[in-house]
């Protein structure tokens, strides 16, 4: 009984914490400078008309870099948790006809809308993450259709090594041909025309390696929740 | 403004079921509620009133790159806060994620998710 009312009184408090939040909030008439002067630069400087993309990749490019390296520790800390002392290998039960139909129909669409998004990141909605999250459902359609698709933790290992190691090597590019205070800076790349596939800068290219890599990711955590962190 | 209280109340509620709930399982629930109440105070905090997407292309503003931001100025909302959510969602995942995966090992290791089950653990 005392519990519950000490968990009620928890809440209550912990509502009274956010009650300014909610009265003091108005919806903005204008952006703030910091904003404003991202929207102004993004068409100006970097050639890039998708400004969230000029803020994530470019202008915090640095925060970027560092929840690739959470989403990295996070992917190593569920295979380490899953992985099983003594391997007993386990029948897995095959897909239903409409899943095995689907899933040869659907998986390689998945994959192209996956590779689009995250090549069109500075132009539309859309950017590394999506693309790699929609790349990595596709490998979970496949998991789950196929009985014999093993998804090879080597080259999944690989892919993800190389893209982290080239977009940090891009970003050390930035930092070499342009000058100090340059980490992460895509301008060291020709500009080409605006709203075109190759504009931007680096841009295109470091998010494609964004993609690769978080699509790798979730899908070596994928196969290691269905093979419990086999080494195969 | 609906958006700010929705996402507050999303947060109560994701700190009441973790508070409540004794089960792992619910309380991972519990927390991926109160991730999902955060984005929405993050994003209703960067709102402009009549604002949309803030990709600067001819909808937006017709002006060549050069002057085309500024032009868009009165018509996109704030793009950072959308760059904190999109950071926020991914982290969410990998956390939850991770979560999930200590469930499952703690499931094999004592053949229960409730957490009155570990008692020789507490302080």
């Amino acid at each position: 009984m005392i519990k519950y009312i000490l968990i009620v009184a928890a809440i209550l408090g912990f509502a009274w914490l956010l009650l300014p939040l909610a009265r003091d909030f108005q919806v903005a008439e204008e952006l703030p400078p910091l904003a404003s002067e991202y929207v102004q630069g993004s068409p100006r400087d970097l050639n890039m008309p998708n400004v969230v993309t000029a803020v994530v990749v470019t202008y915090r490019g640095l925060d970027t870099l560092g929840e690739v390296s959470v989403l990295f520790l996070a992917t190593a800390g569920i295979g380490y948790f899953l992985k099983r002392r003594h391997h007993r290998k386990h029948e897995r039960t095959p897909g239903s006809e409409i899943m095995r139909t689907g899933a040869k129909f659907l998986v390689p669409m998945i994959m192209v809308l996956g590779i689009y998004i995250f090549s069109h990141g500075h132009l539309s909605p859309g950017g590394g993450f999506q693309g790699g999250v929609v790349i990595a459902s596709g490998i979970l359609m496949l998991i789950m259709a196929e009985v014999q698709f093993e998804v090879s933790h080597r080259l999944l290992h690989w892919s993800e090594s190389i893209s982290g190691i080239a977009y940090v090597s891009l970003g050390l590019a930035g930092l070499i041909l342009i000058g100090m205070n340059h980490f992460l800076d895509p301008r060291f790349w020709a500009a080409g025309p605006y709203l075109a596939l190759f504009s931007a800068g680096a841009v295109p290219v470091i998010y494609s390696l964004i993609g690769i890599k978080v699509g790798s990711e979730l899908a070596s955590v994928l196969a290691s929740i269905q093979d419990e962190g086999e080494e195969v | 403004m609906i958006m700010m209280i929705t996402g507050l109340l999303l947060i109560l509620a994701g700190v009441s079921i973790m508070l409540y709930r004794k089960e792992i399982l619910r309380m991972i629930i519990g927390f991926t509620v109160v991730d999902t109440g955060i984005h929405l105070v993050i994003v209703a905090i960067g709102y402009v009133k009549g604002g949309t997407a803030p990709i600067i292309d001819k909808a937006v503003s017709a002006a060549p790159p050069a002057m085309a931001g500024v032009k868009a100025l009165t018509r996109v909302v704030d793009p950072i806060p959308s760059a904190l959510v999109l950071t926020a969602i991914v982290i969410g995942l990998a956390v939850t994620g991770l979560m999930l995966a200590y469930a499952v090992r703690l499931s094999k290791y004592g053949n229960s998710t409730d957490i009155s089950d570990y008692e020789e653990q507490k302080w």
